[in-house]
């Protein structure tokens, strides 16, 4: 299976320094599945960065990560920081849990990252009721510690 | 051009089910039966068929069912890349180019679902009941790039295609004003062409706008009703040269058009990808594809009497019958609510057999076959002198479409 043993040793080294946050689902949600392309991106998650991947040639920047700038076709990248702030571009309010002692229903959105060159990312909204989130809310990020090596990265709205 | 000519000359299909309803036979001899019944529907015999079509990661492979089925030689074996149900119109269309290139004589396209034998779709494999691993979360090995891509959706519970398809459909409601009546029109309007249909699974289940708004809440804004049936079932289609068909007794069916494909940068769609272009974000994906397919055709969106949508989800139509040019963008709502979608006095009857809503979750290859009936005249929902059909295929997703023709 490609890139499985260089992805299970990066897994085992990320983690360190995380900071405890609120929990918002509980640890039987569906974990992330990386390879060694994706695996930066849960690397600085796990340090509560939320980045996304920038083209070191053109600057064009990406999420998912993916090995080549589809701008430029350059295979050099890095990865930028983002403030965490937000906001909603579209969202569904679910009413199936995923796993037991899911609290029920919660709010799966597309947020608009602002200062990501233009970059949307799939979270979660938390903190609000699920009947008040709206499309162009402002939200900012908050870090979900699932456990000391995974940080989801989630958001609520800005205070 | 060799001065071949693909054409439709077969249906067939198993009986239809709830999902998990046939237990007793495998998947892959549902496929054999549906295969059969295509091929007896043509006037062929199956020593013709050197050729099988599939699409979307098929478990029931043709290498084994041209053994099972006795093929004198597997000549052209085929899968179309573009995921799920959006890949079903082009598996004809592949089996089309393979009769005009000469690669094959009679290539049979099948799709077999005993979704009660594997793990359910809906739930993307996941028991929520399951007690919790007890080794603390981590980020896991993603042995695949969809599975990669998947990993940012998943630690979001995003896994359920109910909820990754009502993105795009909320944000059209927020768009253009789109309201959850017009999609619950559409639900009650395909139900209602399925009562006619006695293959239909939900034909004796009648529903009214109130039952819509009574059915729970799956993933806002689509409730029960707005979601595709779950089936056990299968269906083949049968495609040879318009030569051949002349010696049929059948009434073939011509392919005005065939296309497929996916917008830049689109990926898997919504599911997976949140930085799809604004543009089409909220639309089915397909308009740049629908552009070509009339193009091909020599036809027009007005040209077409009758359409075979791709209904998974209310939305998905919607958005599809502005991709494909019914309607202007933003107008699909006012459009299914205008009543054009019904089979009596519609402007666009469509899914006269039920769709995925209500005949049977085949992943739309049962809507080719209802495509070539409406064409036939056998159609249990007839629209009168019907000589074009639009078939589509999953939207949201990477996609294909046909125009089928009266000969
Ligand atoms: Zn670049």
């Amino acid at each position: 299976m490609f890139g499985d043993e260089r992805c299970v040793c990066a897994i085992q080294r990320i983690g360190i320094g995380a900071k405890m946050s609120e929990r918002f689902f509980p640890d039987g949600m569906p974990q992330p599945l990386a390879d060694t392309t994706t695996l930066p991106f849960w690397e600085a998650a796990a340090e509560h960065r939320l980045v996304v991947q920038r083209c070191a040639d053109c600057g064009q920047t990406r999420l998912p990560p993916s090995p080549v700038c589809a701008e430029c076709q350059s295979d050099r990248s890095d990865w930028q920081e983002v403030s965490g702030l937000g906001e909603v571009y579209s969202f569904t309010i679910v009413h199936r849990p995923l796993a037991a002692e899911q609290s029920l229903p919660f709010v799966i959105a597309v947020i608009s990252l602002e200062g990501s060159g233009g970059l949307r990312m799939i979270s979660n909204i938390v903190g609000i009721a699920p009947e008040a989130v709206e499309i162009a809310m402002p939200v900012e990020l908050v870090w979900e510690d699932m456990s000391e090596t995974l940080a989801i990265p989630r958001f609520r709205p800005r205070s | 051009m060799s001065g071949r000519k693909a054409c439709i000359v077969g249906v067939g299909e198993t009986q239809y089910a709830r999902w998990g309803k046939i237990g007793d036979v495998t998947e892959h001899a549902l496929a054999c039966q549906a295969i059969q019944r295509a091929v007896v529907d043509a006037g062929l015999s199956m020593k013709d068929v050197d050729g099988l079509a599939s699409f979307a990661e098929d478990r029931n492979e043709a290498t084994f069912l041209a053994a099972e089925l006795g093929l004198p030689a597997l000549r052209f074996a085929n899968m179309v890349w573009l995921p799920g149900g959006g890949g079903g119109c082009a598996a004809v269309g592949n089996a089309a180019m393979a009769v005009e290139t000469g690669q094959a004589e009679v290539v049979v396209v099948y799709r077999s679902l005993c979704q009660g034998q594997f793990f359910r779709f809906g739930t993307g494999g996941v028991d929520a009941s399951a007690p919790p691993d007890p080794a603390p979360p981590t980020v896991q090995p993603a042995n695949s790039l969809m599975l990669a891509s998947m990993g940012f959706a998943m630690p979001y519970g995003l896994l359920m295609a109910a909820a990754a398809y009502a993105l795009p459909t909320r944000r059209h409601m927020h768009l253009y004003g789109t309201r959850p009546e017009q999609l619950g029109l559409l639900a009650v309007t395909f139900r209602e062409h399925a009562s006619r249909n006695p293959r239909a699974v939900m034909g004796q289940k009648p529903m009214t706008l109130d039952d819509y708004f009574a059915s729970p809440m799956i993933a806002d804004p689509h409730r029960l009703f707005d979601c595709c049936l779950e089936s056990d079932g299968a269906c083949a289609v049968v495609v040879t040269t318009e030569e051949r068909a002349r010696d049929l007794a059948r009434r073939s069916v011509e392919i005005l058009a065939s296309e497929q494909g996916a917008p830049q940068g689109y990926a898997f769609g919504p599911f997976t990808n949140a930085n799809i272009a604004d543009e089409i974000y909220a639309t089915g994906g397909t308009e740049e594809m629908a552009k070509r397919l009339w193009g091909k055709a020599g036809l027009k969106p007005s040209d077409v009497d009758v359409a075979q949508i791709y209904d998974h989800f209310t939305g998905c139509v919607l958005m599809q019958v502005e991709d494909y040019g019914f309607c202007a963008r933003g107008e699909g709502g006012a459009f299914i609510e205008s009543g054009a979608l019904k089979w009596n006095g519609g402007s666009l009857p469509t899914n006269t057999h039920g769709g995925s809503l209500s005949e049977a979750y085949i992943h739309g290859l049962n809507h080719v076959v209802e495509g070539v009936r409406s064409l036939r005249g056998e159609s249990t929902s007839p629209v009168d002198g019907a000589e074009v059909c639009l078939v589509t295929s999953g939207a949201c997703v990477p996609s294909s479409a046909l125009v089928l023709g009266r000969k």
